[in-house]
Order: structure tokens, then sequence, then C-alpha cells
């Protein structure tokens, strides 16, 4: 299969970047899950992922350094437009919202088709994700858009350089860190201890409303409708239950002999 | 049911939360091994003991670096070859990534964070915690194979003393899979986990009165081979590095024994480390909010009982 | 005995206005800029956009951004929070000709309506006083309320600017000439961290004031301007929760009494609600003055004690709590508004100009009300083409105000509240004498006394007050989590307090503050104590400016997320 991401070769080192970001439920007090769609009920004030905010921070960071143009691309609802408008006001360029109604119930496959399609029509130097999702809803998805723009993924980066035609990024593993360099066009998830997402200014958050906001449906972007949403979903939820309790609370008082006490019950769980 | 379970390696042993998968598969059907990367083929013979009826290796040079497209390139290979009703996977850096292209690349379901499964009607059933831990939600799959991501630790590794039936296998690679490359790579000798990373963490709050007693937490801490927290309060106090700081306004932690010394359990707390597997409290308090969700609770003076613990600790290590 | 006002902290008008510093071409022009994303500045933002849309030549003349409303919530509605039952006659005009009331969210009319007068054990049915009837009035959430008014006031061109707070009013030559926004970014003792963003003056040729309660800019305007009315303004506090119910709540309720106590002495005035919105939810508030004296005396616990009673039990019983919030309620009524609502090149609508029917506590309409005058009244100045800044070139918004019908409600009970200084039961007969007589007798201006002034004192009120469970009573900070607050623990402190106070200013402080903001520190020796802050805590509730401190508007975008309140 021929590559999809090769654009005409890069004379100035000004970049494209897109960085993918999602809505989820602002509320983190009362999220709940609808009882009739068994999905985490949406409605309800939304921002934006706060991980996502690191990946545009990011961008905007490249963008000053070395010129270009930065693209939100987001697959969700139609109110997800007025979260975009944060991102906007931090500096971002533009931004892309795939919004159907067959989108609703996706999974990581039809989410992950989607953003890859409106990603190739956008044709990023760099493409950019947040690491975590604060609604467990996406928690790798860069490595799937990864595989089906079919280009190289970095994820977990905590440090990150970008000269004209190759991306490198610093990520922290269980083991210690690793440097991992990749030629653009590339995709890069980057984790919360990258930087600290700016504030907008009053001029950004006031031109924000300006910036153009496209909305592509599926058919726009030459995707069948049961390729995404329920319709297109390998996934299901099948039913919810109350967690396994935490059982008992085994309380005592101190009478000397509590850590011994400790002890024994950590022993016996074989926790240590 | 046959279940391929990738089973991730490092310096020359087998992950403890990949056996733990295994051990689990073997429960629910076939379970098949593979190992990647350098000193596969040795590491995939130890498959057997823990339930595996075979076992798959690749020693293949692209597999060398602990990158995790080429190894979805090799899984993609393995399961068109073979085949497999399901593919599991021990969460981690490196697996998430090679879970999630593998999904893609096979145009298969992918269930993430499972702390359990099942088989309901010869069906696979992936569990998984959602909304802070405050629900468990059954999950299942549509179509062959169903991918499944299991949270680390979830399932404990069980030695069955059998022998796997061993293959080593080959792959094509796309591409584009190659194209990342490790430039370097250093361990860490990290004076211990960092609060996201460990199995045990060791947290103080108000209650320990002073910044000084912290010492207290950190020598339990490193006799039990953990990291140590701090809540907001004593954060805010300066008592504290912000990094260590669990909880709404700090970091999310679930290891799985998390001590909890001086704290009162305030939700702002809670909501950080109620995932947590084992929750000891102690507290001079006996009506400290944290005794209505910890799982032992002692009412007494830390500074006494810490300290005896550390002691104990040691003494039954040694 | 210790009386908070002796403890004013080091705060006053003149750190909270000043004169633009951004060199010229940094700073951002506005036509007219908003300050408040509440029911009375959006209305101002809504009406003005109708005029503008309707004038377009008037419009032009205000600039690439002819409106812009500054909110320092996180969105409009994040710190907006009532009951609330709300007179929809202001709405229908401000929306007349464009939307009905079938448009605009509500949980629809006042199905039904009971008032109590309660005791521990009891709760006896009265008929509502005069001043309580609520038919035709709707039950709707004033945050949500927020979010409607402000996409209406987006469609119309306004821009509404979230998460910025408006900390500096802006005079030159006595003209107010724009207002000043707020730092982000900068670290507990105000060093600017990485992310530092300073604020930027907004120049504006009118400023409209629409803070709601406590309004910051607007108690400035008032002391810079010398707008002081005849008494000293004073504030009730108000908690409450929203719960979701298996059984739906068919009528509103109204109570008095119980948990408060009737003898002058204790100054405890106020009472409770409890509306039904929709079918699933039900939202269930207690308000109660803030000269109080006992020391010990928290609004949010005799929420809490409240709920104990059967009445509300039958209410609440198998339900779970789904928010929580605080807000103060201005409570001097009319003789205590400005003597005058405008000055060169300014406005004051709504609650933070002191118009709320105290009787009624009703207040969401009279902002919507007032801010529509003010617009229009900006308007007629504009289309006349007067500069807003000229001496009495805005006092037709004066003239509309007190010739309007709101006007005349509030003079008739312009001395109730303060009737209930003498307790309940004198309280009430002389209540009921002003609504016989539509405010005529008794006769004169009944004083009141700012909150902070009250001598504390000691009774055990505390003892009452029942055990958190976490499930159907709550403590104080699980409650903050429910209110969505997740300020960032190291920003300035934004709460001008005096740290080493007596002890039982730090006590009243401590029991007072619903969000547990304040807390008795050290022993310093001679009845003094220091005072424990954590400020990441605070709702902006308002309370502590009404008890000897200032609440000043913290970074943008912090504070409470409400959307059910």
């Amino acid at each position: 299969m021929a590559p999809r991401l090769a654009g005409p070769p890069l004379e100035s080192s000004a970049m494209k970047i897109a960085v993918c970001v999602k809505q989820v439920p602002d509320a983190t007090v009362h999220k709940r899950i609808d009882p009739e769609t068994m999905r985490l009920d949406r409605s309800g004030e939304a921002a934006l992922n706060p991980t996502d905010l690191n990946a545009v921070e990011e961008a905007l960071r490249i963008k000053e350094a070395q010129g270009g143009e930065v693209v939100l691309v987001s697959f969700g609802p139609g109110k997800a437009a007025d979260s975009l408008r944060k991102a906007l006001a931090m500096g971002a360029d533009r931004a892309v919202l795939v919004s159907d109604e067959a989108a609703s119930g996706s999974d990581l496959l039809g989410t992950s088709r989607a953003l890859a399609a409106a990603l190739e029509r956008e044709s990023p130097d760099l493409v950019l994700f947040g690491q975590a999702s604060s609604d467990g809803d996406g928690a790798v998805l860069w490595a799937a858009v990864a595989d089906r723009l079919r280009r190289p993924l970095i994820s977990q980066v905590a440090s990150l350089t970008v000269d004209s035609s190759s991306v490198t990024g610093k990520r922290q593993t269980e083991h210690g860190y690793d440097v991992i360099s990749a030629p653009l066009p590339a995709v890069v998830a980057v984790s919360d201890a990258i930087n600290e997402p700016r504030y907008p200014s009053l001029k950004g958050i006031m031109g924000a409303k300006t910036k153009p906001q496209e909305t592509l449906s599926l058919a726009d972007l030459g995707l069948a409708t049961d390729s995404v949403g329920n319709a297109g979903s390998k996934t299901s939820v099948l039913q919810l239950g109350p967690p396994p309790s935490r059982g008992d609370t085994i309380k005592f008082e101190d009478d000397g002999s509590a850590a011994q006490k400790i002890l024994d019950h950590i022993l016996e769980r074989r926790l240590l | 049911m046959r279940l391929l379970v990738y089973l991730e390696h490092h310096e020359g042993e087998l992950e403890k939360g990949s056996l733990g998968v295994l051990s689990k598969a073997t429960a629910l059907g076939a379970a098949v091994g593979v190992v990647l990367g350098p000193g596969a083929i040795e590491l995939a013979v130890r498959a057997g003991s823990y339930g595996a009826t075979k076992a798959y290796a690749c020693e293949d040079e692209l597999l060398a670096a602990p990158l995790p497209q080429p190894r979805v390139d090799a899984l993609a290979t393995l399961v068109e070859q073979t085949g497999a009703d399901a593919v599991l996977f021990a969460a981690s850096i490196l697996a998430s990534d090679v879970a999630a292209g593998l999904a893609a690349r096979l145009d298969a379901g992918l269930n993430w964070d499972l702390t359990d499964l099942v088989l309901v009607d010869g069906e696979l059933v992936g569990k998984r915690p959602a909304l802070g831990d405050t629900v468990l939600v059954d999950v299942g799959w549509k179509g062959s194979p169903g991918i499944g991501l299991v949270r680390s630790g979830a399932f404990d590794p069980v030695e069955s003393g059998g022998s796997a039936e061993f293959e080593s296998f080959d792959f094509t690679t796309e591409d584009f899979s190659a194209l990342a490359t490790l430039v370097e790579q250093t361990q860490e000798e990290s004076s211990g986990p960092s609060i996201e990373e460990a199995d045990v963490i060791v947290a103080g709050g108000r209650g320990l009165g002073s910044p000084e007693a912290f010492s207290l937490l950190e020598e339990l801490a490193a006799a039990l081979g953990g990291a140590v927290a701090a809540t907001r309060a004593v954060v805010d106090a300066g008592w504290y590095p912000y990094s260590t700081q669990v909880g709404q306004t700090g970091k999310n932690v679930a290891p799985k024994l998390y001590i909890a010394c001086g704290i009162s359990g305030a939700i702002q707390h809670k909501v950080g480390m109620q995932g947590s597997g084992t929750i000891v409290a102690i507290n001079k308090d006996p009506n400290a909010p944290i005794f209505d969700f910890c799982d032992i609770g002692v009412v007494g003076d830390l500074h006494q009982i810490v300290p005896k613990l550390t002691e104990l600790v040691r003494s039954n290590r040694a | 005995m210790a009386r908070p006002i002796d403890f004013a902290p080091e705060f006053g008008a003149a750190d909270a206005v000043g004169t633009p510093t951004d060199p010229r071409d940094e700073r951002i022009e506005v036509g007219i800029a908003i300050v408040g994303a509440g029911p009375g500045g959006l209305a101002c933002a809504i009406r003005l956009g109708q005029l503008l849309e309707e004038h377009p030549e008037v419009r032009e003349r205000l600039g690439d951004v002819p409106v812009a409303v500054l909110e320092k919530g996180k969105q409009p509605g994040s710190h907006l929070l009532s009951g609330a039952v709300v007179n929809p006659r202001p709405l229908r005009q401000l929306f007349r000709g464009r939307l009905t009331m079938a448009d605009i969210p509500t949980y629809g009319e006042v199905p039904g309506e009971s008032v109590y007068l309660m005791s521990r054990r009891s709760a006896v049915r009265i008929p509502p006083p005069p001043t309580m009837r609520n038919h035709g009035n709707v039950i709707l959430s004033l945050s949500d309320l927020g979010r409607f008014l402000a996409e209406q006031a987006e469609a119309l061109g306004v821009a509404v600017l979230p998460e910025t707070a408006a900390t500096k009013l802006l005079v030159e030559h006595g003209r107010v000439v724009g207002i000043r926004t707020g730092d982000r970014g900068r670290g507990r003792e105000g060093e600017p961290l990485s992310t530092f963003e300073p604020g930027s003056d907004v120049v504006a040729g009118l400023t409209v004031l629409a803070e709601g309660t406590q309004g910051f800019l607007t108690g400035a305007a008032i002391e810079q301007f010398g707008l002081e009315g005849e008494n000293p303004q004073i504030w009730a506090l108000g908690v409450k929760e929203v719960w979701r119910v298996p059984k739906p709540l068919r009528r509103i309720v109204h109570t008095m009494g119980w948990p408060l106590r009737k003898s002058a002495g204790y100054g405890e005035f106020g009472g409770s609600f409890i509306y039904p919105m929709g079918d699933e939810l039900v939202t269930v508030g207690f308000v109660a003055g803030l000269e109080a004296k006992d020391v010990e005396f928290s609004v949010h616990d005799v929420l809490q004690e409240f709920k104990t009673h059967r009445l509300v039990w039958k209410i609440l019983r198998g339900g779970e709590r789904v928010a929580w919030g605080a807000k103060t309620i201005t409570e001097g009524g009319f003789h205590s508004l400005p003597r005058r609502f405008n000055a060169p090149g300014l406005l004051l609508v709504g609650e933070g100009a002191g118009i709320v029917n105290v009787p009624r506590l009703k207040g969401v309409h009279y902002a919507i009300e007032s801010g529509r005058l003010a617009a229009e009244a900006a308007f007629r100045t504009l289309k006349r083409g007067e500069v807003s800044s000229r001496v009495g070139a805005l006092d037709s918004y004066d003239e509309s105000l007190r010739s309007s019908r709101m006007w005349k409600e509030l003079y008739e009970v312009r001395n109730m509240r303060q009737a209930f200084d003498k307790g309940f039961f004198v309280g009430g007969a002389k209540a009921s004498m002003m609504t016989v007589t539509k405010g005529r007798m008794p006769n004169g201006r009944f004083p009141t006394h700012p909150n902070s002034a009250a001598p504390l004192m000691r009774t055990g009120r505390a003892s009452s007050y029942p055990k958190p469970d976490g499930k159907y009573v709550f403590d104080k900070l699980s409650s903050v989590f429910a209110s969505g607050n997740r300020t960032r623990d190291d920003q300035p402190n934004h709460l001008k307090v005096t740290t080493r106070v007596r002890r039982p200013v730090a006590e009243a402080w401590e029991w007072m503050c619903p969000a547990h903001v304040y807390e008795v520190g050290r022993d310093l020796g001679g009845g003094m104590v220091s005072v424990e802050i954590t400020p990441s805590n605070c709702v902006q509730c308002g309370a502590i400016t009404a008890k000897g401190g200032q609440l000043t508007p913290p970074e943008g975008g912090s504070g409470p997320e409400y959307t059910l309140t």
C-alpha cells in the first residue's frame, strides 16, 4: 500500500502539525453511565481532555520555533466545537471536527478510522496526541491511528525535538528512559510531563471565535456509516455492576501489637 | 477457546504481569504464548511451566529494540497463520501500543484495563472498572480475534510445571514499521520506583505532625520496595514535594498496597487512591473517614507503629 | 465580645481602582464591557445585541467588538447558583418577538406550593404569606439559564469571554474607561510561574458591572464615586444541594423556624427552600443572615440538620446527592441601594447593586430587568451620539429604574428584613403589617448593621449539628468536591483576611465558611490565634466579605464548576 502521508518535500522547516483532541465530560464529580446506552453520559458541560492541552502546547511551541500551522482534529458530537475553542484561544490556527450522528458509540476502531481519514485529508508533517484520557475512553488511540496512517509512532514522550525531517522523543519507561527517532511524517503521543500548557491570553480568547472551524461528516471523508459508531464497533458493553466490594474493614486499636498484625495481613495477602 | 498471550520480558526474565495473564488464559482455554526479541527462544521454552500448551518465538533483528510497530507485524502474521480467538496482553507502555496497533491492523475489537476474564456460554467476557473504579463493567467482543489489555498485576502467575511445544516463526514486515529507531536506551538505577509505578506506597498526611516524620515513611517504603506519597495538605505546607501528591489535584495511583499514615481520608485524597488493591490506614482519630473505605484500619500512633512495622518487614525479608 | 469588624484587613477600594497601564496598542478595545455572565450581565448583552442588530449604524461605531461579557468562571454558569423560582415576566420581555418561554430551559411553572413553620418534631402548614406566593413563576437552574443566555448573546454577536476575572476598575479623569483583567499563572507567593500570562487593560466607552453578590468592582465603584446608600449593605448565606430522588416532588416548599432559633438575641434569620427540578431532581437549600451571632453558626451544618427533619427525609429518602454549592444573597433591600446607579462611563446592574427583593428571596428577574434597562439606556446614549462618560449621560438608566414596577416592589418591602432584628415573632408581626399596608406602616427607615459588627457569643450551637455519614449528611470537604471545585493548589491567596485575630473571630470564620477555608491555627497568646487559610477550597460565596474579610477575584477559571445549581 502506498504511504498515505507523503507530501511535497519540505523546503523550509515550517511544519503543519495536527493535534488530535477530545472532548470529555467536565463534571468530574458526577460522571455516570447512562443506563440506556451503557455508555458514559456525555451530557453536562464538557472540556478538553487535560493531556490534550499538553499536546496543543507542544504543537504551539514547535510552531513558534520554526513556523507552520497547528490544526486541531477532533471526532465527536457537534458541541465538541465549544471545547475546541480553548485550544484555538491558546493559539491553534484552525479546527476540523468530524461529527456525524452515526458516530455515537464508536469504539477504538471506529474512532481511529475517522481520525485517520481526517488526518490523511490534512496531510500533516506531525500528528500529536495527549497520552491519557480522563474518561478512560481513548487509552491507546494513537497506536491505532499510526497503524492506519502507516507512519512511525513514538509514545509516552516527555521531551521532544523536531527538525525539518525527523522527530526525536525521550520517553520514560518502566526501566529507565529511551530516546527514539523517526522520520517525518510521524505520530507522537506526549505525556503530561512534557510541558505546562499556557493560559490563553485575552486576545487569544477573543480571537478564537473567528478562527476557521470545519465540520466534516462521515460522507465527506468517504467513510461508510457502519464503519464507525455502534454499527462499526467490535466491542460491546454488556452490563454494569457494583465493583467487588472491598469486604469488611478490619479495624482495631493498637495495643502494642498493631505492627505485627499489619505485617500478618500483608503476608496473608501475599503483598510482600 | 484459543488464547494467544503476548509474553513481555526484560533482562532475561519473563515479566510477572505477562505470566499472570498466561496463567489466567490457561484456566480459560488453550493458552499459547509468544515471545519476541533477543533471547526469545530460551524464554519461550519457559512458558510451558505457566500453562502454555505451545510457545512461539522470534528473534528477528527488527525486534531488537523495544518498539511496538515491528511487534504488530509479528503478531499479525502469527495470528493470520495460526489463528486465535483472543490475543491477550498485560498492560505496559510497550504492550499497550502493540495491542492498539494490532487492533487496527486486524480490525479487531480491543477492551483494555481488564481486571478479570471469564467465559460466559463459551464466549469470552472481560471485566473492567470504570468511573474512577466505582462501577464494574462487563465487556465483550464482536468478531474474532478479540484483543484484551489486562490491568497490570490483575492476575498472579501460577506455576503448573508443564512444558510447551516450541516453534520459531518469521514474519512479514510493513514498510513503515522500522522507521522509528532506538537512538539511546538508559536503565535507571532509581532510588526506588515513582509513585505511578510503585507496587507499594506509603503515604503521609497532616497526622504526621511534622515534616521530619516523613523519614519514618521513607524507611518503611525502602523496606517494602515502594514509594512515598503525600496529601495535598502537607504538600501545601511544604513538607514534601508536589510530585508525590496523591489526590484530586495530584496524581492517581492504584498500587497493590497503600499504607496511609496520619491521613484523614477526605474525598479529595480518596479519589486519587481508591483503586488501590489493599489499603491500610493508621490514624489516631477513630472517626477519620478513611476508616470507612480501608481494608485494615489501625487506630493508633503512627510514630510508634511505623518504625516497628519497618523493623518487622526487614527481619521478615532477611 | 469579639467582633469580626474589628479585624478588617488592610484592603480598600483603592486597591481595586487604577488607570490603564498597558501601552496603548496593547490595550484591548471593546465598545461596551460587561462584567459578569450572570442573568443581569447577559440580559444587558442580549438586549444590546438585539438593538445593535436593528441599528447597524450604531453598531459600527462600537468597533470590532461591540459588546464583550467577561466571566471569571470556567464558563457561564460555573459560578451561578440560586434556588430558583423566577418570575418569567422579564424573560418574556427580553425575548419578545424572538423566543417564547418554551424555548428557555426551565422545569416548568410552579406546580403548587406549601409553606411550613418548623419545629424539631413538627411542620405546621401555614398559608403562604403574600410575599411568598409563586403562582405563575417558573422553576429553573440558574447555572443552566446562564449557559443558555450566553449562547443567545453569542448568537447576537456578543463576545463572551470565560476564565477572565475583572480585577481593577480603570478610571481616568473621573470617568470609568474600562477594566483590567487578572493575571494568570502566578504561584503561591505571587511569583510568576512558567505559564504566567499577565492581565490586560480592556478599554471601553461604557462599562456595565453585573457582578452579582459581593460585586468586587461594584463595591469599589460605589466607594470611588460616592454612591453609598443610606443603610450599610448586609448579606445572607445560602447553601444548597441538588438530589436525584426516586419519587417526584410535586410542589415547592418554603419553611421558616427550626433549625433557626427565634429569639432576637441569636440573630438567626432565614429559612429553607425545597424545589422540584423535573421529575428526577430536587434542590434543597437553606438561607440565613450573616449577622448570626453564635460563633459556631454554620449554614452548611444547619442545612444538614434541616435535612434530618421528617418532612425533608420523606422527600430525599432513597436519593443521591449530585451537587452542592453556596453563595451569599444581598439582603439590605431598598435602603441599602446605592443612591445612584450610574457614574461617568459606568452602569450598575442587578444584585451587585443590591437589587433583590428580600422577603420574596427573588433577584434573578430583577437582574434581568435591570440588565435590559441598562442596555436600553446605553443604547439611547449611543444613538444620540453622546459620550457615555459625560456626567449625566446615563441618568436615563436611573430614571427608568425608579419608574419601574421593580422599584415600587422594593420600596414596599423596604423594612421587612430589618423588622426581624427583633426576633421572629415581633418581626413576623411587623412584616405582616408591612405587607398589608404595602410598606406604609410601620413607617420610617429601619437601620441595618454591617454583618461583621455583630458581637459574637457562644451558645453551643454546634451540638445540634448531625454527624456526616457521607450518604445523607455531608461534611464540608466532600461538599466542596461536589461543587466541581478543582482550583490549582498553588494559586496566590485571593482572600484578604487578617490572620492574627481574637479566638472567637477565627472560630466564627471556621464555622461560617461553607467550604472550610479557614481554620483556627496556633495560639499566639493573649487570647489571639493565627488563622490557617486553604484558598483552593474557596467556592467564592462571599461570606467572608460580609464577616470582616474581603473576597477578591481569584485567577480566572478557578473556583466551582456548577452545572445544576
